[in-house]
């Protein structure tokens, strides 16, 4: 199923356990409040390959992501990270206030210091060399991503870490935005630890699924993790068999009851309150009449 | 404020009163203006008026223990705001209500602090609102030296520390130490209130902090563009903001913020660069 997606695939000829190792989660928790968010989570990045973390909304991605960059302390095991790891980090929500002067080519410097030229061919190559003199605040939500991500690999990072780096970026721009990772992946043979709750185009893009709801609730190749029983439990069999044929705009939530709300952190919310094994009940099956355009939910058959 | 017993003494006094006061309070603007720009950017205004209000109790201890008042204030301003970014991580209330209690109890600490001590005459009022034309060739120097200070601590972490402003977890992320920019930051803010109290006064403080800061906003085009810009607003503020003192027998320290005030709005009228956007705050 995923192989018939056109993006590039692994460079299959090194096998895993030959990549130089960046980074890896052992056990890794954390608790706020008296309550686990995440819990015995392991896993680990080798350089040249995309990890992906999915899970439900309240899952402990982001949680599980900014443990691994160090923004959060660990609870319960340990994050080693490789020596002198450099980390590129393209965070889920960026909004920069109105206060503050910034255009896109001082955003490329704000954490670390690069020649003109550096500055011009990183905005090039993802592909926004002429809004470097537009202020971010007026760039649109894929534009803005860009310009995150243009921020992030102009560090040559070893690790980049994209926490979605799909929010406010319309169908097109998604094909054209995960294309764009892959490329990343192999220019720079970084590691790349991405997140996200789309599941379908990150599944085939990627080399190594970690499956979220709290702790590992399964792991693998994409193809072992949509096929096996955990991931069917907890994101329903006709979700993962239509895993590959649908693109599915997660712009709703549904509740037990079957009644749709809109997404956001209402839905959020009522993600997290439903929780457990149940609180990702997509019904795939359902007429999908919102937000995405009709004629892409068959790219094959 | 307190010219009036001096005018008979003659011109080169006056002079001298006038270029010490020019001095002192253009010196205070240019470290002023930049920091603002933080203030700002970090929404701190009103942390910043909470530690100003704690100056008073500094100049308490100032007279109690005999130190020089920029240095009381410095120290007592630089306890509070230490005090409350351990306070924001670990009360349950509301940041702003946090404040607002801090705020008020911290100025009647030091009212009250200041009434005990009965055996120094102080003058209350130049300290609320100002009293730039007191200010001694001593405070001059210390007004320049502990500018020349906070501006190269400032030039040292302006980079973490407006990455930290940007996106405290990006700069976690990518290993700048948020944390200890936030803390130098706040310590360069309890530098610039005790350096800039006798100019403005504790309660007139942070307008010298935010108003040019506001205003350079709107001729900005980067940040480092914006903390010069508002560095010379403020000087211009304080240069305007004397003459008007003097040619109309106005106090120096509300005078100050008035002219500030009549910057920005001439701002707003003029244009510049747009800064409202769709669905923006600002």
């Amino acid at each position: 199923m995923a192989d018939s997606l056109s993006f590039p695939e692994t460079p299959a000829a090194r096998p895993r356990e030959s990549r130089e190792l960046l980074v890896r989660a052992e056990g890794i928790g954390v608790r706020r409040d008296g309550r686990w968010l995440v819990r015995n989570v392991d896993f680990e990045i080798r350089r040249g390959e995309i990890v992906t973390l999915i899970g439900p909304n309240g899952s402990g991605k982001t949680t599980t992501a900014k443990t691994v960059l160090g923004i959060y302390a660990c609870d319960a095991g340990q994050v080693r990270r490789a020596d002198g790891l450099r980390i590129g980090y393209v965070p889920q929500r960026l909004a920069i206030d109105w206060s503050l002067p910034l255009d896109v080519r001082r955003l490329m410097t704000l954490t670390g210091r690069f020649p003109a030229p550096a500055i011009e061919a990183a905005l090039a190559e993802v592909g926004i060399a002429h809004l470097a003199d537009a202020p971010v605040q007026r760039l649109s939500g894929g534009e803005f991503q860009r310009a995150m991500l243009a921020r992030a690999i102009i560090r040559k990072p070893d690790l980049l870490v994209l926490d979605e780096p799909l929010q406010g970026v319309d169908f097109t721009g998604e094909i054209a935005l995960y294309q764009l990772i892959g490329t990343i992946r192999d220019r720079l043979d970084c590691g790349i630890l991405l997140i996200s709750h789309d599941l379908h185009i990150v599944m085939a893009a990627t080399d190594h699924v970690v499956c979220l709801n709290g702790h590992v609730c399964c792991h693998g190749t994409p193809q072992s993790v949509a096929e096996s029983e955990e991931y069917r439990a907890l994101f329903g069999s006709r979700g993962a068999a239509a895993l590959a044929v649908y693109r599915h705009h997660h712009d709703h939530a549904h509740l037990p009851g079957g009644r749709v709300v809109p997404a956001g952190s209402t839905a959020e919310a009522i993600d997290a309150t439903a929780g457990g094994e149940a609180c990702c009940g997509h019904d795939h099956g359902h007429d999908h009449d919102h937000g995405h355009e009709p004629h892409h939910g068959h790219r094959h058959d | 404020m307190t010219t009036g017993t001096n005018r008979t003494t003659g011109t080169a006094m006056i002079d001298e009163f006038l270029l010490r006061a020019f001095l002192a309070g253009i010196g205070v603007a240019v470290v002023a203006g930049p920091l603002g720009c933080f203030v700002v950017w970090r929404r701190m205004a009103y942390f910043g008026d909470t530690i100003a209000h704690s100056a008073l109790l500094g100049v308490a201890l100032a007279l109690l223990l005999d130190w020089h008042v920029m240095v009381g204030v410095f120290a007592v301003s630089a306890a509070i705001a230490l005090a409350l970014l351990v306070l924001r991580r670990v009360s349950v209330l509301p940041g702003d209500a946090l404040l607002g209690i801090l705020s008020h109890s911290a100025l009647a600490i030091g009212l009250v602090a200041v009434a005990f001590l009965t055996t120094v005459r102080i003058d209350l009022v130049g300290y609320l609102f100002g009293d730039i034309l007191s200010v001694g060739w001593g405070d001059v120097a210390m007004v320049w030296i502990g500018g020349a200070a906070v501006l190269a601590v400032l030039a040292l972490v302006w980079h973490p520390l407006f990455a930290a402003t940007v996106s405290e977890e990006l700069a976690a992320a990518e290993g700048l130490a948020p944390a200890r920019s936030r803390t130098v930051f706040v310590l360069l803010l309890a530098a610039v209130i005790a350096i800039a109290m006798k100019i403005v006064g504790i309660l007139l403080v942070t307008s010298l902090l935010i108003i040019p800061a506001a205003t350079a906003r709107r001729f900005a085009s980067g940040p480092e563009v914006m903390a010069l810009i508002a560095a010379g607003l403020g000087a211009l503020a304080v240069a305007s903001g004397l003459a008007g003192s003097l040619a109309f027998d106005t106090p120096s320290g509300p005078s100050v913020v008035v002219a500030a005030l009549a910057l920005f709005v001439a701002s707003l009228a003029l244009g510049g660069r747009t800064v409202s956007a769709p669905g923006s705050q600002s």
